[in-house]
């Protein structure tokens, strides 16, 4: 290839004149880098996102393919020859003669000669091989199951789990945006005295270790207030805010000037009229970034899930009823995957259509710290 | 750094709440009923429990049983040093961390570079897809992972034959359970950490985008080769990003749960070299529900985290770069 482009540069140099001859090396020079970068990382990214492949492509699979041995790698299923009313898979049979034919396997036999048809010449009845037919090699053709994806969602009953998870991440995004978005509001406009200890200790909750916490909540939530098995230990600590989407919504607000607000209230507005018409509207991309954030947790959740709605099968979350389902149907791994990849289209439509204000949110968040 | 101006703030903060004039007065008191949902939870959530574990763990208490329950001083501490399980996870998790952090942490470095790079095309879509894979949930990046790396048909194994190594024979690779193989599940799960380094990438990309060109048209007229660039410019640059990544994963990888628990629902299989430290402590605290002992493994945990951020602190003044450092 840099025999070819120096060849090129050659005929080039006779034409060009000595500047731009020099130019069109650079030029060229950048183009060749330029292909080489962008190759590596058509490289990488495909080995990076190849488990996406195989799992697109197995969960099209039969369950009998991706149990069979030697299987195609795409999505096949034995092809097969009808004889006196009955199917019989086709295999490749090696012939004395030193070609292949393709015959259907009607009797398989441990020992001795096993029974064959030709499908070319079926009219010439059964033909009798010797020799282990477990040694032939199947003939594949493609066979793409979409009837999997129906399946996975009726199976694991996506219906239920999506309109649980739906309902638990809105509901406490509602909680969290607004708990936290009041918060940020006070610590980033007023004066109070204790203002900046108690912005440290919100900054760390944020490296606290939950398991330290963890255990005493558990306890009051399921033994003093008997909401083990509900989604109440889900969602009302939700509404108390946290520190990471104060944190956020904090820096943002403290861009917006100040004399929005004073204008405001010149007009007689109060502090919370003051947050609710001049604030909010300014810090839309800020409130949607924290939005998406919860969203996607509580989208993810699987621990709090886990721990507090134990034993009520009715209120599972996706999360949850994915994990559960891996266990149940583990000798069907296309169910599984098709399953999975249902779990996965929403928040991937989500992230590809908001992705800007996404990575914002989480460059805010991870550089200014 | 915010949390560094906030503390030396604080030490100048004089509650001078008596010699507030009413104007003062009503701020405050705004600026209270505004953080008031948070400080509420603060209490009810982190305040409280907390100083509820400490107690729990001087205790002896299961929560089906809480008549029984009955202080037993020091007994739960002492417990640590005969927990022959414990001593087992805190080699997983160690062992673990110190394979899946570095490969974690240079992968997302290395992406950013790669993103960064003027001389890539398509960089926005790039960007875009190598970022996809965070966003998929957990639960069904360990399942797509697991199915991935099955030993007979996954296509990791069948990459590997395509090198000429019998990877899906008897002897082939069972990634995810093999008992003989020590090490082999951790690479598998390094793998499935894989798909979650975005964030860790776009930070280390916004710091590179910070990075001020001139440094590097100065380094090239020195003649200083890509690589030299990389090591003499880049890193120190970013070192400051790629040490907040290291604290994040540190402290992450001591929670290390999920994955270890969709897999082996806490078996700690094969071999007992995914009973991680976390996976120990939800056994302790939440199947067999001694809030006692739980509570003290939580702290336990607490305080190894904060020995393990302090020795980085300490050591952070030797390797990590603050550009800021220059004007002063």
């Amino acid at each position: 290839m840099t025999a070819i482009a120096q060849g090129q540069g050659v005929a080039r140099r006779k034409r060009a004149g000595s500047l731009s001859r020099v130019q069109l090396q650079a030029k060229r020079q950048e183009l060749i880098t330029a292909l080489i970068v962008t190759g590596v990382a058509v490289f990488i990214l495909a080995v990076y996102l190849m488990p996406m492949g195989y799992a697109f492509v197995t969960s099209l699979k039969t369950k009998a393919q991706t149990s069979a041995i030697n299987s195609p790698i795409l999505p096949s299923s034995p092809r097969q020859f009808a004889y006196e009313g009955e199917n019989y898979d086709i295999v490749f049979v090696p012939q004395e003669d030193g070609t292949i034919e393709e015959w259907a396997l009607v009797q398989p036999r441990r020992r001795g000669a096993s029974d064959f048809i030709d499908i070319d010449n079926p009219e010439a009845g059964i033909i009798k091989w010797e020799g282990n037919w477990r040694t032939l090699e199947k003939a594949w053709e493609p066979n793409i199951q979409w009837s999997n994806y129906p399946d996975a969602w009726n199976f694991i009953n996506f219906a239920r789990l999506l309109g649980n998870t739906l309902l638990y991440a809105f509901i406490t995004m509602i909680g969290m945006v607004s708990a936290s978005a009041l918060t940020a509001y006070g610590f980033a406009r007023f004066r109070f005295p204790g203002k900046n200890i108690l912005f440290i200790l919100v900054i760390s909750t944020l490296i606290l270790p939950p398991q330290v916490t963890d255990l005493p909540k558990y306890a009051f939530f399921v033994n003093v207030l008997d909401w083990g098995g509900t989604w109440w230990p889900l969602i009302v600590p939700a509404f108390f805010g946290h520190a990471y989407h104060v944190f956020l919504l904090r820096q943002y607000f403290m861009t917006i000037p100040r004399e929005m607000e004073e204008a405001a209230s010149i007009d007689g507005a109060g502090p919370f009229t003051a947050f609710l018409k001049v604030i909010l509207p300014q810090a839309i991309p800020a409130l949607t970034a924290s939005a998406l954030f919860h969203f996607f947790y509580a989208w993810n959740d699987y621990f709090g899930p886990l721990i507090y709605l134990a034993g009520n099968r009715e209120a599972q979350p996706i999360s949850i009823g994915l994990a559960e389902f891996n266990g149940l149907y583990s000798t069907e791994p296309q169910l599984i995957l098709a399953a999975s990849i249902i779990t996965i289209v929403l928040p991937l439509a989500i992230f590809f259509f908001a992705q800007r204000i996404f990575v914002q949110g989480i460059v805010i968040t991870g550089v200014d710290k | 750094m915010d949390m560094v101006s906030a503390l030396s703030e604080a030490r100048k903060e004089r509650f001078a709440w008596a010699g507030f004039t009413p104007a003062r007065r009503r701020e405050a008191l705004y600026g209270f009923l505004f953080i008031s949902p948070w400080l509420i939870g603060f209490l009810i959530f982190y305040l409280f429990p907390m100083i509820a574990s400490i107690i729990f763990s001087f205790m002896s208490f299961e929560l089906s049983k809480p008549d029984e329950a009955m202080f037993i001083g020091l007994t739960n501490w002492t417990l640590l040093f005969d927990d022959s399980t414990l001593i087992q996870s805190l080699q997983v998790t160690f062992v673990f961390a110190i394979i899946s952090l570095p490969i974690g942490l240079i992968s997302a470095f290395l992406l950013a570079v790669l993103l960064n790079s003027s001389q890539l095309m398509g960089r926005n879509l790039f960007r875009t897809l190598f970022y996809a894979p965070t966003m998929i949930p957990l639960i069904a990046s360990v399942l797509i992972w697991a199915q991935v790396l099955n030993p007979s048909d996954g296509w990791v194994n069948r990459a590997i034959e395509v090198f000429g190594f019998d990877a899906r024979g008897t002897d082939g690779l069972r990634w995810l359970n093999d008992p003989s193989r020590p090490g082999l599940v951790w690479i598998a799960y390094t793998f499935i950490g894989l798909w979650g380094i975005g964030n860790a990438m776009l930070i280390n990309l916004s710091a590179l985008q910070g990075v001020p060109s001139d440094l590097y048209d100065s380094a090239r007229v020195d003649g200083a080769t890509w690589w030299r660039r990389l090591l003499a410019i880049t890193v120190p640059m970013v070192s400051p990003v790629i040490f907040y990544n290291l604290v994040l994963g540190v402290i992450g990888l001591l929670q290390y749960f999920i994955v270890p628990w969709v897999l082996t629902g806490g078996s700690g299989d094969p071999n007992g070299y995914t009973m991680f430290y976390m996976v120990h402590f939800f056994k302790q605290g939440f199947i067999f529900q001694k809030m006692g002992y739980g509570a003290t493994l939580a702290w336990l945990m607490f305080f190894i985290a904060l020995v393990i951020t302090i020795f980085l602190f300490v050591t952070a003044r030797y390797w990590v770069f603050y550009s800021g450092e220059l004007d002063s």
